[in-house]
């Protein structure tokens, strides 16, 4: 049975069981490897995409459930390492071995999208999800709020206050939502 | 690996080391294996095994190492650059294949493991930057008719100062691979160093920000099908018979076939392959372990350890050493199996030809991969290519090659290439483990609390039982003592003995091997030692220390940074350990609260290491962090545990990880140093564990001696 939805900005069809989690139509029946796959369960993060602007897990989510929305997919989320999480990523040097980072950086873009000034709280409440064993969560803590900056700085002119950054933002929500 | 990590071992290892570089560099000249390289790339000018460069002025490094987060892939391109004086901007690296010249000489193979890398690499990733330079120098002089004294290398470029020529590495590159290889090149002085020792940006970041990276799993070939394998869940079990009609029904499902690990379902997806595997119906034989459990386990160690075992060290008379206490302490400590749990599962790619076998794998042995698959396909291990993915984790799992037998063994029966994916079941529950241990302490303490003797039985499940057979010696297998065999504290009177235990349950190399545990046993019943002294902890150890100024030099450091001695907020308690592993020593300090309940939180960790001359600080901090919160889960978390022949645990429910909610503050200090360099990938790992338990000791009065540290212990 096809399913129709937008797919890092275009729009995608596939033909294959509607139970098929979303996570095995992007690796497995479109080649798009940047998604992974660690658990199959939904308690890693591994796996996280971004369906209408939400971080979910694609492990756990059938393709049936996205007919008509839009994913937003590591390889969407810019077309040049230029959102802020990345550059800030790169900043700092986060990954390790970076299998998880794609799914750190799904789940730390959609916070910023919601919250472009998290707390360490709001940190802890949002990445919670995503394992990481190499240890990488010191740097991913300093990155996000290292993005939040670089943000704020793009977002506005050099003097403004970087507290009314508005909620919603096209360049945290990524370039393909 | 475990085989480096004795001392002894290690001493001898590092001699062949020495010699067995020179051996590769010199190796490697032969003009013979020049050319088989410069054939297999055929637009690069190949300098030498590590060096290669285009007229573009592209310098590519080959790393002889695995990548699984470390940053060598940046570590060893610095070390050759150096030497190189290229543009760092204009690095490029491959990972190496699998060939003779790439083995290191601590393994007498190629792989990465036992925090070696950098240690091994040191001097011949030097040597192959400068020899480069010096054949591109000389290709210079010849160009322009100058001595080749006269020439320098800066930048990418050669430069003649007299005449103000200058000519890039690029275009005197096809020249310079016809330059005789200069048989001793010098190396700078380390004064001298532009890059190493700079804090410098990981090649592979950008790689890994937007989903480029290839990891194993990620490897798609044109025809591959996906397959993944039913395993019998009893450790020792096999198949006695199946049913696979349910199986082959589901569409997408191309084969079902039984394989020496179990019933493997082929499909042309991985989702389709996981379907078939849940359709089948497998009768197992579950062979002679079907009625072992951590408790039957455990009752063989403890029932070993009644009498004496193999001495591993003996120093002075401890019995009389005891005899003469004026108090004797006695402890049992126990640690269970841990899984490596790696972000990536296991998985292999594997296509098999009459003409040979290409492999892509996140392997962290090379050697044995490309032999595993020889010997299944048939063909020459000459024949077996062998790509090296990025590793998504290592941690010691990914030196087994059970993945690479299964996706061989299939490709072969399916005449296509083949990638076989395990699931977070299968990763957690057929793993090689990080050996159960249980030991016996015993120690005597003089009317100072100084001590005289100090006694240690270890019955542990041996590693090298399953990994190099050949490397125990009259029944010892050194990885299962290190961490405790070497104590490093004066005390006049040693008895260490050891029971080998081999087992059901499958051994492997887990993050800092036999010192994960055995670092945690020694460095907890230290503690006790300065209890029962009335001594603080930290200066019990240090007056102990005298004669060993490395280890001193960190325990003083984390003791510094950490603020040992000064106030605490109220309900906050420190803890601390130290401890030499594959020669890089470490202290580290933990602060720790217990909630009610008992749960442990640790709120800050500061480490102190010492690895010699350090490449890359960034990096190394990254090490040294992971490998702390690496050593918290193990401490606070994860324990594998058996029942009826198989493993309880399944997926991060039931062996969970710790999460971002749950990391400390973590500080980590490097003592300066020009020593030669040695790892770091390890060695942060065993200081953990004793130094919570030794926090919990001050916060409770209570000793925690078996790991992980559970509430229930405390509440």
């Amino acid at each position: 049975m096809a399913t129709h939805f937008t797919l890092n900005g275009k729009p995608e069809t596939v033909d294959v069981n509607p139970d098929m989690p979303l996570l095995w139509v992007l690796r497995d029946t479109l080649n798009m490897t940047g998604t992974k796959f660690g658990c199959g369960m939904a308690l890693c993060g591994a796996c996280t995409v971004h369906i209408n602007g939400d971080p979910i897990r694609s492990c756990v989510t059938p393709i049936s459930a996205i007919a008509g929305k839009r994913v937003t997919t590591i390889e969407g989320l810019s077309p040049d390492r230029s959102h802020p999480v990345q550059r800030a990523w790169m900043e700092i040097d986060v990954p390790q071995c970076g299998y998880c980072q794609s799914g750190q950086i799904m789940t730390a873009s959609a916070l910023l999208a919601k919250t472009p000034k998290p707390t360490d709280a709001q940190i802890d409440d949002a990445m919670t999800g995503n394992i990481c064993r190499c240890g990488t969560y010191p740097r991913i803590r300093k990155a996000i709020h290292r993005a939040a900056e670089l943000h704020a700085a793009s977002a506005k002119p050099a003097s403004a206050s970087a507290d009314d950054v508005p909620s919603t933002d096209a360049v945290l929500a990524g370039g393909a939502e | 690996m475990s085989a480096i990590t004795n001392p002894l071992d290690r001493r001898s290892f590092l001699k062949t080391g020495i010699a067995g570089a020179t051996g590769l560099v010199i190796g490697f000249y032969l003009p013979g294996r020049r050319e088989v390289l410069a054939a297999a790339s055929a637009t690069p000018a190949v300098l030498n095994a590590w060096v290669h460069i285009t007229p573009d002025d592209k310098v590519t490094i080959l790393i002889s190492k695995s990548e699984m987060g470390q940053g060598v892939e940046t570590s060893l391109a610095m070390l050759a650059a150096e030497e190189l004086e290229c543009d760092w901007k204009r690095i490029h690296t491959e990972f190496a294949p699998a060939d003779k010249v790439y083995y290191d000489p601590a393994f007498g193979m190629q792989g990465t493991g036992g925090s070696q890398s950098i240690h091994s690499c040191w001097e011949p990733m030097r040597k192959a930057g400068a020899t480069a330079r010096e054949m591109l120098i000389g290709a210079a002089a010849q160009k322009w008719g100058v001595d080749a004294s006269e020439c320098r290398a800066e930048n990418g470029a050669i430069v003649h100062s007299a005449t103000k020529r200058r000519a890039t590495f690029g275009s005197l590159a096809v020249a310079a691979a016809q330059i005789p290889q200069p048989k001793d090149v010098k190396l700078k002085d380390p004064s001298q160093f532009t890059i190493v020792g700079k804090p410098t940006k990981r090649l592979d970041t950008p790689k890994k920000v937007n989903g480029t990276a290839e990891f194993g799993i990620d490897v798609r070939r044109p025809g591959m099908l996906h397959a993944s394998v039913e395993h019998c869940p009893v450790f020792g079990g096999k198949v006695a018979s199946f049913d696979a009609t349910k199986a082959k029904a589901i569409p997408g499902v191309k084969d079902v076939i039984q394989i020496p690990t179990g019933v493997a379902v082929v499909a042309d997806n991985t989702w389709t392959a996981f379907q078939g595997r849940k359709a089948l119906d497998i009768k197992w034989d579950e062979g002679p372990n079907a009625a072992v459990s951590s408790a039957t386990i455990r009752k063989s160690f403890e029932d070993a350890c009644e009498t004496s075992g193999v001495v591993s060290r003996k120093e002075g008379d401890a019995a009389a050493g005891l005899a003469s206490a004026a108090q004797k302490l006695e402890a049992v400590y126990e640690a269970p199996y841990q899984a490596h749990a790696t972000m990536e599962p296991m998985n292999g790619t594997a296509d098999v030809r009459a003409d040979g076998v290409d492999l892509w794998v996140p392997t962290q042995f090379q050697t044995p991969s490309q032999g595993m698959a020889a010997g299944i396909a048939g063909v020459k291990p000459d024949d077996v290519k062998v790509h090296t993915t990025y590793l998504g984790g290592g941690f010691g799992r990914r030196g087994w090659s059970d993945f690479v037998a299964e996706s061989t063994i299939i490709s072969k029966a399916m005449g296509a290439p083949v990638q076989v994916t395990w699931t977070r079941e299968d990763d957690t529950q057929h793993d090689y483990y990080r050996p159960a241990s249980y030991i016996k302490m015993s120690a005597g303490l003089d009317a100072n609390g100084k001590p005289t003797a100090f006694t240690a039985r270890v019955a542990c499940d041996s590693i090298m039982s399953w990994f190099f057979p050949g490397s125990i010696k009259n029944g010892l297998d050194s990885s299962s003592v290190e961490g405790v065999s070497d104590i490093a504290y004066d005390i006049p009177n040693i008895l260490v003995d050891y029971h080998l235990m081999a087992g059901p349950i499958p051994m492997g190399f887990w993050r800092s091997v036999g010192a994960s545990q055995n670092g945690f046993f020694s460095e907890g019943f230290v503690d006790e030692l300065a209890a029962a002294a009335k001594k603080d902890p930290y200066e019990y150890r240090r007056d102990l220390l005298a004669k060993q100024p490395r280890l001193l030099g960190v325990l003083n450091l984390a003791a510094q940074k950490a603020g040992w001695g000064t106030p605490l907020p109220k309900g906050r308690f420190r803890g601390i350990a130290c401890l030499e592993a594959f020669s890089t020593y470490a202290a580290e300090v933990v602060e720790i609260s217990i909630d009610k309940d008992g749960t442990v939180n640790v709120h800050r960790v500061v480490a102190a290491m010492d690895c010699g001359r350090v490449i890359n600080p960034d990096t190394a901090e990254g090490q040294v962090s992971g490998a702390i919160v690496y050593g918290i889960t193990a401490a606070l978390k994860t324990e594998i545990t058996i029942d009826r022949g198989r493993v309880v645990q399944t997926n991060f429910d039931t062996n969970p990880m710790l999460r971002m909610n749950e990391v400390p503050k973590i500080e980590v200090y490097f003592v300066p140093s020009e020593e030669t360099p040695t790892g770091l990938g390890e060695p942060a790992v065993p200081p953990v564990a004793p130094a919570i338990a030794n926090a919990i000791f001050a916060a409770t009065g209570k000793r925690l001696r078996r790991l992980p540290f559970k509430p229930e212990d405390l509440a």
